[in-house]
């Protein structure tokens, strides 16, 4: 599963000031490990190693504990992401409508498989479930952009906006 | 004063469909029209009727349009805002009957609904308190704090009837009753699950976008009651509208002082902070829930305790679901006589149910509780596109099954729900039809509870993966009759053994396609058939030698060379190579491709 990446980690001073920041004025918090690591994603983008240890020094909880949820919740990832995410639904009423299809297709259009990035960076792929626009289903995203009743005639000229 | 009210539906469905940007457009081309005094432009929650958003609704007149474009709003400023003559050709079509303009309570889709849960969404403007106040909100904590002791309140919960409506269907008052010892003496919560996991449902996102203050306002009754102090609300973080529509909620009400110190100048004093949960489902299961808020992995704790004795950090606590608390209100307000009046024996009220799949009218919708699958699917729902028929509607998510064709007339309530091996779950309805292959279907909701199996107990991280197993056996054409008892004892085992009820549940929808759909697992084991033409590797594409014109657009298509032939002569399929894709099926012009 949720292995560490090999990506060199490329943390900058700011960003490092901004975390502890965050986390030296909501150490009181009850339960703050959670919002802590949703907080450092949103700062780094992913969770490498050196983010949790940052995490874990100033909670004084144990790494393991903090790799614990990280890797037990699937908003978080340990690998970086591409400039733009693309999710496709998976929930029910999506799949029922086609969307395993959709998610096919776009891994033979990129090249790469569920869960990876693009070499270049610029794409990763995700399947997730059950966004809730069903109305629109089979649904994907792009970052915030969200696209509905999809029939995969279209994925070309949607990759090609990006 | 206005004269006229555009409402534009700032659902998350048409949200994706670009209603922010209609909105933007009314409100420019009505300021350009000089009519800003007179006409209001309202963003407001879900309408419903999902599938022909972006939805604009204009009142008084009640004019509801449909699938409105960027470039249409000009038209309808200009003729109905200005001229009073609505646009006929974007009206949705039901409400227009030879040529007059029908209220939309008249149309198929809603006639039969009875809105108690949704009264508020696609009425008021989520994030102006007013609108809800002005819409009797917190009148009933009001008369809860002043004319009413806790154990009034409780009673009134328990004489109404009203049962959990997050999927397990315990008995509201007696949940609330078993956490009111001791009141002021411990301190105790109140939480709310907005964890809407269940794939295919969104009726609680719906609520939280179209009128957050209910769950505000329920969340203070049930402290009042139990003797909290302190609330919160566990949401999804894929939910981010709702979240941020929660947020102004709670800064106003905490403004108004009705969350916050002596509310309504009386003793009682609550609060509630939000919880983003960050995707698990198994974090919808109270302890599982539980443990998130307190920051660590989501794992379910045994029960006995129960979160009233011992829950969110070790305190009495009560979670309740969105709808649960969308109904309590109401309630306070009009007598739990008025509530026990609607629905069946024991289960009493209305359900919302998101239909979704293969139907004409994918949405929300609230009716009472005995209301048939027929009506929902047929009436309301508008039946299935295509002129396909109907197989079968699935319940409860990935903790429910399927209720088969023969079916269709079972009032749906909680206990006949489970007496034909599904249940009511959070709400999702999903409507499948002759193309849907039950034994993928049962793959499909397994694949997703291995995925989100915490790992705590061995009989569900093992027992689903095993069995999750036998069915890819199955459905890769390797099966053998014995699979099937083989996959009965296996799921009896994992339902009785496991820790929460993500595992107790996992085997629902693979017993119940096996109840109601074994000829499909038979076709799939002994005939190495698929009959839905939905198992790939029990799929052969051929072409017809008598209707191939030899074209040779299939074998330009193919992504894997696998199909040969001459310009003008028949084409022929290499199976060896053939990746079962289904592309040269899609592009052939002449029908001359077929798969079974």
């Amino acid at each position: 599963m949720a292995r560490g990446t090999s990506v060199a980690f490329r943390g900058t001073p700011e960003q490092e000031k901004e975390l502890r920041a965050w986390l030296a004025e909501n150490k009181g918090m009850k339960g703050a490990a959670l919002p802590a690591l949703q907080h450092a994603q949103e700062i780094y983008g992913y969770l490498p190693v050196e983010v949790q240890r940052i995490v874990s020094e100033e909670l004084g909880i144990p790494l393991e504990e903090i790799y614990g949820i990280a890797t037990f919740y699937a908003q978080f990832s340990l690998n970086p992401k591409g400039q733009y995410k693309i999710s496709v639904c998976l929930g029910t009423a999506c799949y029922v409508k086609g969307s395993g299809k959709i998610y096919e297709k776009l891994q033979e259009k990129l090249g790469i498989t569920g869960g990876e990035c693009t070499p270049d960076g610029k794409f990763s792929l995700d399947a997730c479930r059950c966004v809730g626009a069903c109305g629109l289903a089979p649904v994907m995203t792009i970052n915030d952009d969200v696209y509905g009743r999809l029939t995969g005639d279209e994925l070309d000229e949607i990759l090609a906006r990006y | 004063m206005f004269r006229s009210h555009v409402m534009v539906c700032g659902g998350t469905g048409c949200t994706s469909s670009g209603s922010a940007k209609i909105m933007e457009a009314f409100e420019r081309e009505i300021a350009q029209n000089g009519l800003d005094q007179e006409v209001k432009v309202i963003h407001t929650g879900c309408f419903g009727l999902c599938a022909l958003g972006p939805i604009v609704v204009v009142y008084p007149e009640g004019c509801f349009y449909s699938r409105v474009k960027e470039e249409d709003v000009g038209e309808i400023v200009r003729e109905h805002l200005l001229k009073g003559r609505p646009v006929k050709r974007l009206l949705y079509e039901e409400t227009v009957e030879q040529d007059q303009i029908k209220s939309l309570s008249e149309t198929n889709f809603y006639k039969k609904q009875h809105r108690v849960a949704l009264r508020n969404c696609g009425v008021i403007n989520p994030e102006n308190i007013e609108e809800y106040i002005a819409f009797d909100g917190y009148r009933a904590l009001g008369k809860v704090l002043t004319e009413m002791t806790p154990d009034e309140v409780i009673q009134t919960m328990l004489d109404s009837g009203l049962r959990g409506r997050g999927g397990a269907g315990f008995p509201t008052g007696l949940k609330w009753k078993f956490a009111s010892g001791n009141r002021g003496k411990v301190q105790k919560y109140v939480c709310c699950n907005a964890d809407e996991g269940d794939p295919g449902a969104f009726m609680d996102r719906s609520v939280l976008e179209g009128d957050p203050h209910v769950v505000l306002e329920a969340m203070a009754i049930a402290a009042y009651a139990i003797g909290a102090t302190q609330g919160y609300i566990y949401i999804r973080a894929e939910y981010p509208i709702a979240v941020q529509r929660l947020r102004i909620a709670i800064d106003q009400a905490r403004e108004y002082g009705l969350l916050g110190n002596n509310i309504f100048g009386t003793d009682f004093c609550f609060d509630i902070d939000l919880k983003l949960g960050a995707g698990a489902f198994v974090c919808g299961e109270e302890t599982a829930l539980m443990t998130s808020i307190e920051g660590k992995r989501g794992e379910p704790r045994p029960r006995p305790p129960f979160p009233a004795v011992k829950g969110l950090f070790g305190c009495p606590t009560i979670l309740n679901n969105v709808e649960t608390y969308a109904n309590i209100p109401q309630i306070i307000l009009n007598g739990p006589e008025w509530f026990a009046s609607m629905g069946t024996e024991k289960s009493k009220g209305t359900k919302v149910f998101a239909l979704g799949g293969k139907i004409h009218n994918t949405g929300l919708v609230e009716v009472p509780m005995g209301t048939t699958l027929r009506e929902i699917v047929e009436e309301i729902g508008g039946g299935i596109p295509n002129g396909k028929k109907f197989k079968a509607a699935q319940t409860g998510g990935p903790s429910g099954g399927c209720i088969p064709a023969s079916l269709i007339d079972t009032p749906i309530d909680y206990d006949n729900l489970i007496a034909i091996g599904t249940m009511m779950g959070s709400g999702g309805l999903i409507v499948m039809d002759e193309d849907t292959c039950m034994v993928d279907i049962a793959k499909f909701f397994l694949e997703f509870t291995v995925d989100e199996s915490c790992g705590k107990c061995a009989p569900c991280r093992i027992g689903t993966r095993r069995l999750l197993e036998l069915l890819e056996k199955i459905t890769d054409g390797r099966g053998e009759m014995e699979d099937l008892d083989k996959i009965e004892e296996l799921a009896t085992f994992i339902k009785q053994n496991s820790l929460c009820g993500l595992g107790q549940t996992a085997p629902n929808p693979v017993l119940s396609t096996l109840r109601y759909f074994r000829d499909e697992y038979i076709a799939h084991i002994k005939d190495k058939r698929c009959p839905a033409g939905v198992c790939k590797k029990l799929l052969q594409y051929r072409i017809d030698p008598v209707k191939c014109k030899g074209c040779t657009l299939c074998a330009r298509t193919c992504p894997a060379g696998a199909i040969k032939g001459s310009v003008k002569n028949p084409h022929v399929i290499d199976q060896s190579k053939c990746i079962k894709c289904g592309a040269c099926l899609e592009k052939c012009k002449f029908g001359a491709i077929s798969k079974g």
